[in-house]
């Protein structure tokens, strides 16, 4: 009985293995002798196995077979395309023969007719590949669909990142402009950023009071944006730590922001005239670990009580357990980050927080130098140029649903504004 | 000298990573990635000058019996014991070295995370706490957003007659998911592309030799 219920399951699977072979495992008509006169004019395109038809070849046609170079990339790779007909007996599996500069032909891959679309990698630059399409239809094929020709090349530019290349242009062209007019002497506006100017007051309470200042510059490495622009402002923290003669502990979490870190204290030391202060050991290594780091960084706070604290960088989870404890031993604290999910922990538990672009200001602001002033400048005006940029893209495209001009405009502005 | 070649090592390999981002061509496509390979051996070397200082630091404490000094034999201990276990059995699945991690030093990191929800609690009601405007505005949107995040949110709004036929049976949810889709995304955007325009100028700054400070000086 149970045999019995699962015969036609049996067949049915047999069935689907038959015609789903792939080509070259396909052995050839499915046979059921006797069974050919209740089976005549068989339209089963891959052989019957009611029947004893053999499997007829794919004449379904693949239609506009093109083939082109790869945009952008760096050479050595094509794609094929093509779409198919939906006459005749249907392909289950596509030869790609590729021949190169007029040689003999050899197989290059595989594919499923459905794809629609097929790359081919590894190729020479510069020379001509001819690729023919063959259609196989269970284990049979079928006269060549077509071919296409094609040249690999590499791109010099990606033209997907024009846009991007052109803001990059414009943002460094006004930024080197309001250097240059700093460099001349033209006086510049920089509003006051409260964070950066707490700085001052910051190491000088830490002094009055007789307690370290520990400056954390978060938890990411030296390949982090963050954490290099977190030691630039520390280079300026330990200069005035250096004239106050106050003692400042730099815990670390990366070994290579530990060395960067000690070379930038022992230089702002000793231009600031005072080596014999520089204490080595306090710029130290704890962990790797996040969490491990903030225990241990909690525990610098709670024995040592410091007195200010800076957390400057790429911050994570721990960004609130150190901000939190900080702020239970009473520490006035400066925290910045561009991290968006941790700036609300900051704003909540520190006295001053960095917003983001205010990280990256800081050490131009401190320095009160016209050629990085210049440069924030120069940021403030390319802000405004994506502000105006902004307002234009939203404009166009809500004029765009009623006036096609404006559309394309804002087509125009999406296309300047997309990186690929 | 001594400022011109880290200007210039500088300069080349902000220009080679910028190059590699907009012309795919060789050789400026695997000079990018090499460059990056680089920083990943140094960055490993660098680990030794970590263990070497951690062993540095806490070894002069214990010798000159400085402040809360006891807590160093513990770390070196452990360091030296994780250390042993690592090179003596290896790393693998079910070894001494996984099963210390495994069953301490993964407890012991779930147990600081887990301490974050008192410290978002403590932080928040300092936050919400604080009478003016914007600090009440702040404790509703939040309270909106919580409710919003929890059924219990909406099981409250369709006690309201007639909130569960009308139009928005989930009213709350979906003013929780407009705070955070609309107000809050447009403001945490806007951080972002300021960052993006401080991180340009940033690099700008010291592939020119513009910022200095990180060399100690500013001439």
């Amino acid at each position: 009985m149970r045999i019995a219920s699962i015969a036609p399951l049996l067949l049915w699977t047999l069935a689907v293995a038959q015609v789903s072979a792939p080509p070259g495992l396909a052995s050839g008509p499915g046979t059921q002798p006797g069974a050919a006169d209740s089976c005549s004019g068989c339209p089963a395109a891959a052989g019957c196995l009611t029947c004893a038809a053999p499997p007829a070849a794919a004449t379904a046609r693949l239609l506009d077979i093109s083939a082109a170079d790869v945009p952008n990339d760096v050479g050595g790779a094509v794609e094929l395309a093509w779409t198919m007909s939906e006459e005749g007996v249907p392909a289950d599996s596509v030869q790609v023969l590729r021949s190169a500069a007029g040689a003999e032909p050899e197989e290059a891959g595989w594919i499923l007719p459905a794809a629609g679309s097929w790359a081919d990698e590894g190729l020479r630059d510069g020379v001509e590949y001819t690729y023919t399409l063959v259609p196989w239809a269970g284990g049979v094929a079928g006269a060549p669909a077509g071919s296409a020709s094609v040249v690999p090349a590499a791109s010099w530019f990606h033209m997907g990142r024009l846009g991007m290349f052109i803001l990059l242009t414009i943002l460094t062209l006004v930024i080197l402009a309001y250097i240059e007019r700093a460099k001349r002497g033209h006086k510049l506006y920089v509003r006051e950023i409260a964070g950066i100017s707490a700085v001052d007051d910051a190491v000088g309470r830490a002094t009055e009071m007789g307690r370290p200042i520990l400056y954390i510059p978060g938890i990411m490495d030296m390949d982090d944006i963050q954490t290099i622009a977190s030691m630039v402002i520390l280079g300026r923290v330990a200069s005035k730590t250096a004239e106050y003669g106050a003692n400042l502990l730099v815990p670390n979490t990366r070994s290579v922001v530990m060395s960067v870190a000690q070379e930038v204290v022992k230089e702002a030391y000793l231009a600031a005239g005072r080596p014999d202060a520089y204490r080595r050991e306090n710029i130290n290594y704890l962990t790797d670990d996040q969490f491990g780091y903030a225990a241990g960084v909690d525990g610098i706070m709670v024995r040592q009580r410091p007195a200010a604290i800076f957390l400057l960088g790429t911050f994570y989870a721990e960004s609130l357990i150190l901000a939190e404890t900080g702020k239970s031993v009473g520490a006035i604290q400066i925290a910045g980050t561009a991290m968006v999910s941790q700036l609300p922990f900051f704003i909540a538990a520190c006295d001053y927080t960095l917003i983001g672009e205010e990280l990256f200001a800081a050490s131009a602001y401190l320095s009160h130098e016209p050629k990085l002033l210049g440069s924030l400048k120069g940021q403030d005006a390319a802000k405004l140029v994506i502000m105006i940029l902004i307002l234009l893209g939203v404009a166009a495209a809500t004029l765009g649903t009623a006036w096609p001009p404006a559309a394309k405009a804002a087509d125009f502005l999406r296309l300047l504004t997309h990186v690929d | 000298m001594r400022l011109f070649v880290p200007l210039f090592m500088t300069f080349i390999c902000g220009m080679i990573i910028i190059l590699q981002f907009f012309v795919p061509h060789r050789p400026f496509s695997t000079l990018g990635e090499r460059l990056t390979d680089w920083y990943m051996i140094v960055a490993s070397a660098a680990i030794f000058l970590g263990a070497v200082n951690l062993l540095q630091v806490h070894s002069a404490r214990i010798r000159f019996r400085q402040k809360n000094w006891q807590y160093s034999p513990v770390v070196i201990g452990g360091f030296l014991v994780m250390m042993a276990a690592g090179f003596g059995w290896g790393v693998a699945d079910g070894k001494p070295f996984d099963w210390m991690f495994q069953t301490m030093v993964v407890p012991m990191g779930a147990t600081m995370f887990s301490l974050l929800a008192f410290f978002v609690a403590s932080a928040a009601f300092r936050a919400f706490r604080s009478s003016n405007w914007r600090a009440t505005l702040l404790l509703v949107s939040a309270f909106i957003v919580m409710l919003g995040r929890v059924p219990i949110g909406d099981v409250i709004w369709r006690l309201i007659p007639g909130a569960a036929a009308s139009s928005h049976p989930n009213l709350v949810n979906e003013i929780a998911e407009w705070i955070m889709q609309v107000p809050n995304m447009a403001g945490q955007r806007a951080v972002m592309i300021g960052a993006s325009l401080g991180v340009v100028a940033t690099s700008l700054r010291m592939i020119f030799g513009i910022e200095r400070s990180y060399l100690g000086g500013s001439d």
